[in-house]
């Protein structure tokens, strides 16, 4: 009798590593959850790719089942053409984004995929962008056989709206690596041949040292005129918008090093600073890259396109076939499965549909519509396939014109005055100050002195420390904000956090998790048999607000009901053993109780006697509470919710009740930011979803939060992984640490530029001189800029 | 002495031919992506007729 009492050992799948349940499928010695995965491992055994499952153990995932005629849209030439990345005569290539990606094992099956189909020319995968490109034979092969391919396989390419216009590429970015591996070249050799001149080592030979310092100027020029360029063309821009960055007191430092060096060389009156020259353009380079080394590969710009599908089902002639969604036209039917996206304005055939809006409108149950109900776009259906009538092309419907709104038009860039900036004005004013006085002061002892004192001020007062010390300490942080899973814009929201002093957060996804809420029973408690015909009721209606409530109730019902009659989206009712049972809305139970509370609650009555109702909650997200009364000693704090009261009850308790919004349309909640910005607040904002969207690009600093990074998000300045909302406090008091650390910067820096200040007024700066004090300053602020970053990370446990 | 002037000459010419490497590297796209080679280095291209399993 032990065998039978014996637990059998967990299966696992061979392909995807999930434990199988009794419907295993076994073939060659190997179990398999599921026929899909029977089927990748056929293909890749058929195609002696079996390594995949020796590099890592169970790599494979489960591939979707596909509805047939997934890809149909892909038939289209007009919708190819926009996908491919390039084409000639004989081949093509396609970038594909594959969100699957995740061990080496894929990597390897990806790259060898020309074993399997012969068209592919070669396949090449990037796995921190998750992409592939790959490289066909378009007579051999197509697109679409090549998606149905990795589809099968598991990897169904991420395909949306936003793929169908036209790509660009950053390519500003790469050039910064040509511009320092210029400045680093020139810098180095620059360097070697001014050794005799830092050893003091007398060269008598005027031949050699005037070889040398003609190798330094035409080593120099290219820096000048490429690595350079940026700094020289920016601080021109701003001059022509009247007002100073940074920028400009760093080309006077660097024009007035090159000049004043080549002035020496040609004249034969000295070496110059080319060593420092170059230096100055490489470390300045260097701190650049870092500022703008951000995560390339998350988007912080999506709009609703990337949100939609690429493609629908259209039902022509009674069959449906898929059309890519630039092409739906007024009066198409299309055909929505369960948990697709409804693309467009349209107008319910089928006879019922439940649509989850919780991303459009921040309400956190779905909604009931009955045949002839307009229905907008961006909802979910969550029920069975339904059918509609598109009353607005995609580019029109309620859900784009919102993105058509200007604010979305406008580059909000100019919004926040940097730090930098702001310091640069008056540091540029005071060098320029002391410059003219000590340059006057010199001429009695003739022109050559005065201009050479000029210059001296401008080379050693150049602000270079003070522009390393910002992109380091910000690009530190940056890098400590994504170990916690926080990815910012840029490095200016870093002091962007620093400055808000109001925060507004949105209710359904953001401080509650999304598509998740927990019903409650209040009343007299159930009897058994009571609750087994509760539970047998919801069973025969195919509600999704039923299976919440059997969750509570936790008994299977599995007696008969007769007389079973639905009232869509008000109740149901059915007889049980005689007796009548009812479940649905105050209205439909009886016209005595008094539904004083507020949302959604459903009563449950037995022969007209009532015996409590359930009530819906929101699950709110670890440690969130906590975290809003935390903040709440320092920040105002508001809640803008698109969702009804409910909650208010709950939330009174953290928040002040004034500071409590709701049934808030997208347009409330964004003017409802505009309004406190035209009060002088900085506002940050919290949010998820569409409805979200306006309001946080007119916030001062804006916050998304997702559960998965690399799905959609709306614009924004940051994305935050939500198992990590409960550090926002710690990001946000770290910010302001951050910038501590900058003004400690700035006091390092400007005492080193007092120091060279005192030679070059004294009309003794020399080129060596120069040369320590330059990248020792530089060097030192780095050093700060970074250890502090560290050290102060531990403090706000990040 | 005048020697220095032919070493600085090839030192020059080396120096700029890595300068160029390296251009036409990052180009190439070879510092777009820094994770991938590292994994496909460690994949053998061997025979992998063995690896097909017997049905």
């Amino acid at each position: 009798m032990y065998v039978e009492n014996q637990i059998a050992p967990k299966i696992l799948c061979y392909h995807c590593g999930n434990e199988c349940d009794n419907s295993y499928i076994f073939e060659n010695d190997k179990y398999f959850c599921c026929a899909g995965c029977r089927n990748v491992y056929d293909i890749l055994n058929n195609n002696n790719l079996c390594t995949y499952y020796n590099i890592e153990k169970n790599p494979g995932l489960a591939p979707e089942l596909s509805k047939s005629g997934e890809y149909d849209f892909l038939d289209d030439p007009d919708t190819v053409c926009k996908l491919l990345q390039f084409t000639d005569d004989k081949y093509s290539v396609i970038s594909l984004n594959l969100p699957q990606i995740h061990c080496s094992s894929c990597i390897w099956l990806l790259e060898n995929l020309f074993k399997i189909n012969s068209g592919i020319v070669s396949s090449n995968v990037n796995f921190i962008k998750k992409e592939i490109k790959i490289k066909f034979l378009h007579k051999n092969t197509s697109i679409k056989e090549i998606i149905i391919l990795l589809a099968n396989l598991g990897y169904s390419p991420l395909l949306n709206l936003n793929h169908l216009d036209a790509k660009k590429e950053n390519q500003s970015f790469k050039s910064i690596y040509f511009k320092i591996a210029l400045a680093a070249f020139s810098f180095g050799n620059i360097m070697l041949f001014s050794f005799p001149e830092y050893l003091g080592i007398p060269i008598t030979d005027t031949f050699f040292k005037s070889t040398f310092n003609y190798l330094n100027l035409i080593l120099s020029v290219p820096v000048l005129l490429y690595s350079a360029k940026d700094y020289f063309t920016s601080a021109y821009k701003s001059l022509k918008n009247k007002f100073i960055n940074i920028d400009f007191p760093l080309s006077l430092g660097i024009a007035a090093l090159f000049l004043r060096s080549a002035y020496e060389v040609l004249s034969g009156t000295g070496a110059g600073y080319f060593d420092s020259f170059t230096g100055l353009v490489f470390f300045l380079l260097i701190g650049k890259y870092l500022q703008e080394r951000t995560y390339n590969y998350l988007d912080f710009e999506k709009n609703y396109k990337s949100f939609f599908p690429i493609s629908v089902m259209v039902m022509k002639d009674h069959k449906p076939s898929s059309v890519s969604l630039d092409k739906i036209q007024v009066g198409d039917r299309i055909l929505i499965h369960k948990d697709e996206v409804i693309p467009t304005d349209s107008i319910l055939i089928s006879k019922k549909a439940v649509i989850d809006y919780s991303f459009i409108t921040g309400e956190s149950l779905p909604v009931y519509k009955k045949t002839g109900a307009y229905i907008y776009a961006g909802g979910r259906q969550t029920d069975l396939n339904i059918e509609l009538e598109v009353v607005k092309e995609v580019s029109q419907s309620y859900l784009s014109s919102l993105w058509n709104n200007n604010i979305f038009k406008k580059q909000d860039e100019g919004k926040i005055v940097t730090f930098t900036n702001k310091v640069s004005k008056y540091f540029t004013i005071v060098i320029l100050f002391i410059a003219f006085v000590s340059s006057s002061i010199w001429l009695t002892e003739g022109i050559d002195k005065a201009l050479f004192v000029f210059t001296s001020v401008l080379i050693v007062a150049c602000p270079c420390a003070l522009s390393l010390s910002i992109p380091f300490t910000f690009g530190n942080t940056l890098k400590i904000f994504a170990e916690n899973k926080f990815f910012l814009k840029n490095t200016n929201v870093v002091q962007k956090f620093s400055e808000i002093n109001e925060i507004v957060f949105d209710k359904t996804g953001t401080i509650t998790q999304a598509g998740s809420s927990a019903f409650r029973f209040y009343g007299r408690s159930l009897s058994e048999i009571e609750k087994q015909k509760i539970a047998s009721l919801v069973l025969t209606s195919n509600n999704t607000l039923g299976k919440a409530i059997l969750d509570i109730i936790g008994t299977k019902g599995n007696l008969n009901v007769k007389d079973f009659q639905e009232y869509e989206g008000v109740g149901v009712k059915g007889k049980i053993n005689g007796d009548l049972i009812k479940i649905g809305l105050q209205k439909f139970i009886s016209e005595d109780i008094v539904d004083d509370r507020n949302g959604i609650n459903i009563y449950v009555s037995i022969n007209d006697d009532v015996l409590g109702y359930f009530k819906i909650s929101n699950i709110y997200r670890k440690n969130i509470l906590d975290v809003l009364s935390r903040l709440s000693k320092n920040y105002r704090i508001s809640i803008l919710s698109g969702d009804n009261e409910n909650e208010k009850e709950n939330l009174k308790k953290y928040i002040d009740k004034d500071n409590l919004l709701f049934n808030q349309k997208p347009e409330d909640k964004l003017s409802f930011i505009n309004s406190l910005s035209e009060k002088g607040k900085k506002v940050l904002m919290v949010g998820d979803g569409l409805n979200d969207a306006g309001a946080l690009k007119v916030s001062y600093a804006g916050i998304s939060v997702t559960d998965d990074i690399s799905r959609f998000s709306p614009s924004c300045d940051g994305i935050l992984d939500s198992s990590m909302l409960f550090k926002l406090y710690n990001f946000l008091s770290y910010s302001g640490m951050v910038m501590k650390i900058i003004y400690f910067n700035l006091t390092i820096s400007i005492m080193y530029n007092l120091i060279g200040l005192f030679f070059a007024v004294n009309g003794k700066l020399s080129p060596i001189i120069s040369a320590v004090l330059m990248p020792l300053s530089s060097i030192s602020v780095i050093i700060v800029a970074v250890a502090f970053t560290n050290l102060f990370r531990r403090k706000y446990k990040l | 002495m005048q020697v220095i002037i032919i070493l600085i000459g090839i030192s020059l010419f080396l120096a700029i031919s890595f300068l160029i490497v390296f251009f036409i590297a990052a180009k190439k796209g070879q510092f777009s992506d820094t994770y991938t080679p590292s994994v496909r280095i460690l994949f053998d291209d061997k025979d992998l007729s063995k690896n097909k399993d017997s049905k």
